[in-house]
């Protein structure tokens, strides 16, 4: 089996091949010098995908099957009719433009299948590899999408999709800020499942409105789907044993804030996060680079910084700036200051791939 | 025939050199050169088919402002000029 590792970057995307245990060879980038915003390794037929953040030109989608990428459509959202405008709870006009593809998953239900999550708000569906998209129209069209804000972003968005091994109908998406979201019948009927969590930014009697949650990104144990990990803007949530609400996790230190987390694929207990200075700050505390990592379902935590940058580190990774592999000792993580580190013990100890990349978006695993 | 360039920047992404082609509206000069140039449709216009939010043109030298129409008129020698502003490191 080779490993490698798709390192979506500012500057282009970066692949990483192990050759031997420590060491790795980095690729040139593809697409070098535009934002590459998600990649995504389809183990079905090898393609790669990438989305592109152009900036000025647009979201462009590539693909690549063999040698060379490709371009393909971008999804694209359905107009209203001219001179009809959507507001959203403040009064503000609803943006029905492409801004981000921010999330790609395989959907396993077709060959060529895809889930893209993008900025504003919008769950789109490829049956063809992405030669085509189609808007989630259900999800579009829940009464409770005009009160989704932004996170980070202007307009909200869709940054996690799990599908359910068990039946890949079952899927889950999260929203910075709207929640988490699931549809049972593959995407035409929504509810939210965020029941449970807080938002300590919101007044208090809409502190615990599913709808303004804001998840930064959800986990999902494969061997135990029902056990669903979030790191949400003001601390970490597990979900309950009834599959539908969530529970916070209080882990003491350095800090509840971070938008980084991965799941076990095998053990529900266990599952990393990356902790940094809320929320105007955005930096490791005391610039000391900490993962967190619980082996018991959120009772305790440990702090790991075995080989991690423990003075005068100001990187933040970002939500899919950590990954854990299929076997659930390796793991990588990257940061906005370019460096990648990866792990084979489960976080006790790292080691820096690369110190000089652009800042990075998107890390995964690749396990061909 | 109306004369219509596309961004310094744009050509690696998208080869499109300068094209002539006709139309009476902005609109109808950039649909005809997208005819011939498809890829470089969702480069210059958004979802919406309005220009893009930092792209500019210029309609002989005249900034363009009606920019989700574009239904500014254009001569039989017009020159278009699509340009692009850069930002961000």
């Amino acid at each position: 089996m080779t490993q490698q590792l798709l390192i979506s970057t500012r500057k282009g995307l970066f692949v990483a091949t192990r050759k031997k245990r420590d060491r790795w060879q980095l690729s040139d980038p593809e697409f070098r010098g535009v934002p590459v915003s998600m990649a995504l390794w389809d183990a079905r037929d090898g393609a790669i995908y990438a989305a592109l953040d152009h900036g000025h030109f647009g979201v462009k989608m590539h693909r690549k099957l063999g040698r060379k990428f490709a371009e393909q459509p971008a999804p694209a959202y359905p107009q209203l009719p001219k001179g009809k405008v959507e507001k959203d709870s403040n009064g503000r006009p609803v943006s029905r433009k492409l801004r981000l593809a921010w999330s790609l998953e395989c959907d396993p239900r077709m060959p060529g299948g895809l889930w893209c999550g993008t900025i504003p708000g919008g769950l789109f569906h490829s049956a063809d590899g992405g030669a085509s998209w189609k808007l989630v129209e259900g999800l579009w069209n829940v009464k409770a999408r005009t009160k989704w804000g932004g996170g980070g972003y202007d307009s909200p968005g869709i940054h996690s999709i799990l599908v359910d091994p068990r039946d890949a109908n079952v899927v889950t998406v999260g929203i910075s800020s709207g929640g988490v979201w699931r549809t049972r019948d593959g995407g035409s009927k929504w509810q939210n499942v965020a029941t449970g969590m807080r938002a300590a930014y919101m007044p208090k009697a809409l502190a615990y409105d599913p709808d303004v949650q804001d998840p930064h990104r959800l986990a999902m144990c494969a061997a135990s789907p029902d056990r669903l990990w979030a790191q949400h803007h003001n601390g970490i949530f597990r979900m309950q044993r009834d599959g539908a609400t969530w529970r916070e996790v209080k882990a003491k230190a350095p800090s509840r804030f971070g938008f980084a987390c991965a799941a076990h694929p095998t053990d529900p207990d266990t599952a990393w996060f990356v902790p940094a200075q809320k929320d105007e700050c955005r930096v490791p505390v005391d610039g000391a680079l900490v993962v967190l990592r619980t082996s018991d379902g959120g009772r305790s935590f440990t702090q790991l910084r075995g080989g991690l940058p423990q003075q005068h580190a100001y990187d933040l990774v970002y939500r899919h700036g950590l990954d854990v592999s299929a076997d659930g000792r390796s793991l990588v993580m990257a940061s906005t200051s370019g460096r990648v580190w990866t792990s084979d013990d489960s976080g006790e100890g790292w080691r820096e791939l690369a110190a000089n990349l652009p800042p990075v978006y998107a890390v995964r695993w690749v396990e061909a | 025939m109306p004369r219509v360039t596309f961004p310094q920047v744009l050509q690696r992404h998208v080869e499109c050199p300068p094209v002539q082609v006709a139309g009476a509206t902005l609109r109808e000069v950039l649909d005809a050169a997208f005819a011939i140039y498809p890829t470089v449709r969702s480069y210059v216009l958004d979802e919406a088919g309005h220009l893009r939010q930092h792209m500019t043109i210029f309609v002989d030298g005249v900034v363009v402002r009606d920019r989700e129409r574009l239904a500014t008129n254009v001569r039989y020698d017009s020159q278009i000029d699509i340009l692009q502003a850069l930002s961000g490191g």
